[in-house]
């Protein structure tokens, strides 16, 4: 039986540069946020990231660790627009495939089923055909002869994912209201690290109910116990979003001081202990 | 009139927009349009499903009535029941939206929240806008980015746009923006002013909006939004 608990920075050793990492979450919540300060005092570089955006990518935008961005938005949700984020567009520090959230979603479905594409309308007549030249249509083969969108297969060298509750084998209990697309961040990566506010007994997480326990040991590699590990986003039902941290973490975008000094304090430390 | 007196004839253009939605899901994005959708459920289209924001479809009390989690937003939205109020912008004449990036998209000069789900809405199912400051920064001859697509690039149907100048639909020459009705004390030529590209329906005699009922009122002032807080947009 397999003992997949390790700590957050040899979680983040076993990655390469360049290699495409998807995080789960979506916009301010549940984001793996100390897995990515992990990543973010590592010295990787080069990635590739797709997210349903949030500090997640301001983070790792501000450390310059991502290459290219695959992403169908970016925000904090109660503050609309990423600083971070904004500032690495703005500087063209980015290169970046921008879908249709939809989209994302049928790319990392179309991984994780090993299909090239999954056909859909979504993006149809806009300007993500456009700036995304390698999207190609396809037309159905039934009488209806429709013209759609081939999304291509989103494949992942890693995941992050972080969930309320797991064991040391890697099954685990979503608590909150929604799961977003973690299962299928797992499920299209290659390596899946989960981080967790408490690692339980497998009877203690059997207890929430099978509706609870959608990301099981047969899709994670890695399990992290980190209490607090969605940073200051939403991890209901264990914390809400602090929103005067997320201020904070925002205001940063404009003060260099400021900056350093959240960056001392959420990144550079290396607060841990082994399993 | 007073800012609060424009809202609420905002307030009922918003709500008019699902008049006949029957029972579908509205996705009302911003204050204004969620209250819209919040009364009009609760007097002339009882029928309408709304979310919490978070997870679920909850009715008038609050009480869960169904799963509503992003996994099932995108069922719904490619399934075509939904009726979706976004905000823009950029729009132009055929109703092209931008809520993506101003400037070049490779290095814009003001990044904004990106595409999200507004490419998949427009050709799913029915769109409507809600604009509240009208003006020719955000009504241009082209759009910087096309992310919800107009009538010209295959939009599903357009519904309406609101804006605190009056209401609009896309029925002018060739599926361009027309204006439906203006609000009290507003005139056809400050739409055209502010507005970036020429206007249908400007000439001739133009409706104006309606104020709400003497019952809607009392449902907004004693309930909906007892504080008035629904005006903060539009100042």
């Amino acid at each position: 039986m397999s003992d997949k608990r390790s700590t957050l920075d040899e979680a983040v050793a076993e990655l390469k540069d360049g290699m495409t990492l998807g995080i789960g979450g979506w916009g301010s919540r549940r984001k793996p946020m100390a897995l990515v300060a992990a990543l973010a005092r590592s010295p990787l570089r080069d990635l590739t990231v797709v997210s349903y955006g949030g500090p997640d990518v301001g983070l790792l935008c501000a450390m310059g660790k991502i290459r290219k961005l695959v992403f169908g938005f970016v925000s904090l949700d109660s503050i609309p627009l990423e600083p971070h984020f904004r500032k690495a567009r703005e500087a063209g520090a980015l290169e970046v495939m921008e879908l249709d959230e939809g989209m994302l979603q049928l790319g990392l479905r179309a991984a994780a089923w090993r299909l090239p594409f999954l056909p859909t309308r979504a993006g149809l007549g806009s300007d993500i055909l456009r700036v995304n030249p390698q999207l190609r249509l396809v037309r159905s083969p039934y009488d209806d002869g429709e013209e759609l969108v081939a999304m291509p297969a989103l494949h992942l060298d890693v995941a992050f994912v972080h969930v309320n509750r797991a064991d040391a084998r890697g099954n685990t209990a979503l608590l909150g209201p929604d799961p977003f697309f973690d299962e299928w961040f797992c499920l299209a990566a290659k390596r899946r690290v989960v981080s967790c506010e408490r690692i339980v007994s497998t009877a203690e997480l059997a207890a929430h109910g099978p509706h609870s326990q959608i990301i099981h040991r047969g899709m994670v590699d890695r399990v992290v116990e980190a209490p607090g590990g969605a940073g200051f986003t939403d991890c209901s039902p264990d914390y809400p979003r602090d929103e005067a941290a997320q201020r904070a973490y925002a205001a940063t975008a404009k003060d260099p001081g400021a900056w350093q000094a959240w960056r001392a304090a959420h990144i550079d430390r290396t607060v841990e202990a082994s399993p | 009139m007073s800012l609060l007196a424009r809202a609420d004839h905002c307030l009922i253009a918003l709500a008019e927009l699902f008049a006949d939605a029957g029972e579908i899901m509205v996705s009302p994005m911003g204050p204004l349009p969620a209250l819209a959708a919040r009364l009009a459920r609760r007097t002339f289209a009882p029928d309408l499903l709304l979310t919490d924001g978070v997870a679920a479809l909850v009715d008038d009390d609050g009480v869960v009535e169904g799963q509503m989690t992003y996994s099932r937003v995108f069922d719904t939205l490619w399934n075509g029941r939904r009726h979706v109020v976004m905000g823009a912008s950029q729009l132009d004449r055929f109703g092209n939206q931008n809520i993506s990036a101003l400037g070049p998209h490779e290095r814009p000069t003001a990044q904004l929240i990106g595409a999200r789900g507004a490419p998949g809405n427009t050709v799913c199912h029915r769109t409507s806008y809600w604009v509240p400051r009208h003006s020719p920064r955000v009504f241009v001859p082209a759009v910087d980015f096309v992310c919800g697509v107009g009538t010209n690039r295959g939009a599903k149907g357009l519904g309406g746009l609101v804006t605190h100048l009056g209401t609009f639909d896309w029925g002018g020459p060739g599926g361009t923006m027309r204006l439906t009705a203006l609000h009290p004390g507003v005139t056809v030529d400050e739409v055209i002013a502010a507005t970036g590209f020429p206007v249908a329906g400007v000439e001739g005699e133009v409706p104006t909006t309606r104020a709400p009922t003497a019952a809607e009122q009392a449902l907004i002032d004693g309930l909906l939004d007892p504080k008035g807080r629904r005006a903060a947009e539009l100042g």
